[in-house]
């Protein structure tokens, strides 16, 4: 008869390998990138036109197409968002419609990436004829974002103690005046790193893209919001997949950009939330 | 609302509308979810009334040809993300233990960090990665004729949703109050028997809510498989095909979308798989949110 | 203006090579290029977003009537030739394959490299998706072999890979595979293997000289369609792509220039 102890010590062996099972393959794949993708970074890389068919030359226009989105869905996503958040916090009561807008936030969390391309495709590249743009492209991705925003900001807003709202109307203040210049303020922190950890997952994503906005080579940076662009998810799907003699050093040098872009966006949020939990005033 | 002396006719309206405005963000969800499913449905119904039903219901793909079939399809991603829930449901919740109940604080401090990366390395890169470096190494360690399968699909995307399932079944874990394990140490429990018998069972609801967004996680999922799983239509329904090629819904969206003619019949179809991936997702995400409210603390985790 | 050039994937590497060429030589011309697959290019056509689309096949009638109907008059020209290599992994045995072999390969009638003379191992059939040009011409002239009655279908559990490239990796390192590609995708470190039209021979690997002469049995017209008789930067640039410069550039790729008179 197994003694206790022992099957907790083999519970707790089985369980810790099982955390590493987990673990290390993320450091694997990002230790992997990092070694057969630094060799192809360069200033030139980073800041030059593609040239020779994409086998040469930089990322440079893809690089500023995923920035071009990025800003994109933060425009749509952010008001709405953030808006959206202040109603659900401060303003809604405990009713059928708030239930419903609550089912609705997580419905649309669990959208797959690829029917919000379809349906990005179907209203605002064909129906409302905005072209294949990144017009058409910042919305699908901003809608897609919303749901991440307005609960991250939602949280945020609810973590502000009530007796800060109390104050500022027993002082004479509306309610949105209080929203405004106190709680809002407040939860800034939080609801930027909820703004971040979103853009983070739209600057990542090819499937909403793909047939938005998304091209293969542009001669020039996108001039207006209604061009098309390149975008780094979509460059790095077509030069491993279509493009052949494509210098494998390249593929996994935009890859590696990709990745640092987007977890550097992922560090940037962290670190808001440390200082943001450290430094409350609650 | 309590109106301050200074308060001016010209602030009061603006006021006023900004409210409006806010109370108009509220609803935009609802509005948005309710125009999704509507417009999925208004260019995805023509293919019930355009394509028979039985054509829909045949066993072959080959949309250039008229053969609709949309059970390989459904079949593939069925496969594919059970195949992911088996890696994904022990795995994520042993994880769960280790961060919530086992790893001491500096380890833990590391350690969810670390898991929130793997929840933003962008699918493509995942997908290039198994492309490259996972399939060939699948197909000579487990002697198949090609590592494009689904079980290297399924592998990859159980990967992608651990982020999700471990940090709401932490969260559960850690709901469950101090008093339940003390009790179960003052009985004379081991730490484990604590974890194991108390613990576990007392957070099984949001253990399966972590599973449930997982899954929904992985059904979704589209770059990653259509660049592992071979695309091909084939019939999934035992076992042994997890070994062998599949197309899953999301990936033949993807992959075909670009090329309809607006209004043609393999446009309607297109739509109405992606119909059926919304319907599927809505009814997965509503069982999850019956219990999730109750688990929500860190909510940009659970929708991460 | 930008002129769209969008479509075939097996031609898009040419496409933005002609591109970069032509910007190169003319600075204030603006020409964005896109893949997808023929039928995504087609596609594009009918709905009237693109001024040239690429296609490796030919447009079908049916996209020309829907064409039409959205006011569009489909100009089609022939702007290069293409060999369709078939590929194996470098290891494996097999040199020569008949017509009526590849077909049986990719139906499914056969499935195993020992049935044509090779090893004992599975075929792994590899693929372009539907929406390629390449695969709707492969599926008629080596699938159906040319026979327009012939119903024959790709065997289900063919893989379709998201493209060329895709079939080229998997290629490279799977001993059991087999593909199918333009010329212009082969590599070195890929397989070319002969084929002939019946198992008497001669058999003929894929090469630029022998699409030419009209010997390798499985080439095909590369095409561009422009939305209607074009005009402006767009005649132009369609001019330039039939002449000299750009028909070198078609070489270069591995592909073939077009010839005046077909072969």
């Amino acid at each position: 008869m197994i003694s206790r102890q022992l099957t907790q010590r083999i519970a707790f062996t089985v369980i810790t390998l099982a955390a590493l099972l987990v673990v290390l393959p993320i450091l694997a794949i990002v230790v992997y990138i990092v070694i057969e993708g630094v060799s192809a970074i360069s200033w030139e890389f980073l800041t030059a036109m593609p040239r020779d068919g994409m086998k040469a030359g930089g990322i440079w226009p893809a690089i500023v197409g995923t920035l071009w989105l990025t800003l994109g869905t933060a425009v749509v996503a952010v008001p709405i968002g953030v808006g959206a958040a202040i109603y659900l916090s401060e303003y809604a009561g405990d009713n059928t419609l708030t239930r419903a807008i609550r089912i609705a936030i997580i419905n649309l969390a669990g959208i797959p990436s690829v029917v919000f391309g379809l349906f990005g495709l179907g209203l605002f590249v064909i129906f409302l004829q905005f072209g294949t743009s990144i017009l058409a492209g910042s919305l699908t991705l901003g809608i897609m974002t919303l749901p991440i925003i307005i609960s991250t900001a939602e949280e945020s807003l609810r973590a502000v103690p009530q007796s800060f709202r109390v104050v500022s109307i027993s002082l004479g203040g509306t309610r949105w005046q209080t929203i405004q210049r106190v709680v809002l303020p407040q939860a800034l922190p939080g609801i930027i790193t909820g703004i971040i950890l979103g853009l983070e997952r739209a600057a990542g994503e090819t499937a909403p893209i793909l047939f938005t906005v998304a091209a293969f080579f542009l001669p020039r940076l996108p001039q207006s919001m209604f061009d098309q662009t390149m975008a780094l998810p979509y460059h790095l799907f077509v030069i491993s997949t279509q493009v052949p003699g494509m210098p494998v050093r390249i593929q996994y040098g935009t890859a590696l950009v990709l990745l640092i872009f987007v977890l550097s966006m992922n560090v940037v949020a962290t670190l808001i939330r440390r200082r943001y939990r450290s430094q409350r005033f609650w | 609302m309590n109106v301050a002396p200074s308060h001016s006719k010209s602030q009061a309206w603006l006021e006023f509308l900004i409210e409006r405005a806010i109370q108009i963000a509220g609803i935009s969800a609802i509005v948005l979810v309710a125009l999704i499913f509507f417009f999925l449905i208004r260019e995805g119904a023509p293919a019930f009334t355009t394509v028979p039903l039985t054509s829909l219901l045949v066993t072959r793909w080959y949309p250039i040809e008229g053969y609709y079939g949309l059970l390989p399809l459904v079949l593939g991603s069925l496969i594919v993300t059970v195949g992911a829930a088996i890696f994904a449901l022990p795995l994520g919740l042993m994880t769960a233990i280790f961060v919530g109940e086992i790893a001491p604080s500096w380890v833990r401090d590391i350690l969810k960090p670390f898991i929130e990366v793997l929840a933003g390395i962008p699918s493509v890169v995942i997908g290039f990665i198994g492309m490259v470096a996972l399939s060939p190494l699948i197909r000579v360690a487990l002697d198949i004729p090609t590592g494009l399968t689904a079980f290297t699909g399924a592998l990859l995307l159980a990967w992608m949703a651990l982020p999700t399932i471990v940090s709401v079944a932490e969260d559960a874990l850690d709901a469950v109050p101090a008093t339940y394990r003390d009790a179960g140490l003052a009985l004379g429990m081991t730490r484990w028997q604590v974890i194991w018998k108390i613990v576990v069972p007392a957070a099984r609801t949001g253990v399966l809510t972590a599973l449930m967004l997982g899954v929904g996680r992985a059904i979704g999922e589209t770059m990653t498989v259509m660049m592992v799983t071979g695309n091909a239509p084939r019939l999934a329904l035992t076992p042994r095909d997890l070994f062998l090629p599949v197309r899953t819904m999301t990936a033949t969206i993807a992959a075909e979308m670009g090329e309809v003619a607006q209004g043609s019949q393999h446009y309607f179809v297109l739509f109405a798989v992606g119909l059926t991936l919304f319907v599927i997702t809505f009814i997965v995400n509503m069982a999850a949110a019956a219990v999730v409210f109750r688990q929500v603390k860190r909510a940009e985790r659970v929708l991460s | 203006m930008t002129i769209q050039n969008k479509g075939s994937d097996t031609m898009v590497n040419l496409a933005l090579a002609w591109a970069e060429r032509y910007q190169a030589l003319y600075p204030e011309a603006r020409i964005a290029v896109t893949g997808g697959g023929s039928g995504t290019g087609i596609a594009a056509l009918i709905n009237n977003n693109v001024h040239l689309a690429n296609a490796s096949r030919r447009i079908k009638d049916e996209e020309i009537a829907s064409a039409r109907a959205n006011g569009i008059d489909p100009q089609e020209y022939i702007i290069a030739h293409d060999a369709i290599a078939i590929i194996v992994h470098p290891s494996n045995p097999v040199d020569q394959l008949t017509l009526q072999q590849i077909s049986d390969i990719y139906s499914g009638k056969i499935t195993n490299w020992r049935e044509v003379g090779g090893e004992d191992r599975p075929i792994v059939r590899l693929s372009r998706e539907t929406n390629s040009g390449t695969h709707v011409y492969f599926l008629e002239a080596v699938v159906r072999m040319n026979d327009p009655h012939n119903r024959t279908l790709f065997s289900p559990d063919t893989l379709l890979l998201p493209s060329s490239e895709g079939i080229g990796a998997e290629v490279r390192l799977n001993p059991n595979a087999i593909g199918y590609d333009g010329l212009g995708y082969v590599t070195g470190d890929m397989k070319i293997v002969a084929v002939g039209l019946d198992a008497a021979g001669p058999f003929w690997p894929a090469s630029v000289e022998l699409v030419t002469s009209g010997d390798y049995p499985i080439s095909r017209d590369m095409f561009i369609y422009a939305a209607g008789v074009p005009e402006g930067p767009v005649a132009v640039y369609l001019a330039w792509l039939m002449g000299p410069e750009a028909q070198k550039i078609v070489l270069d790729l591995g592909f073939v220039p077009y010839q005046a008179e077909a072969p």
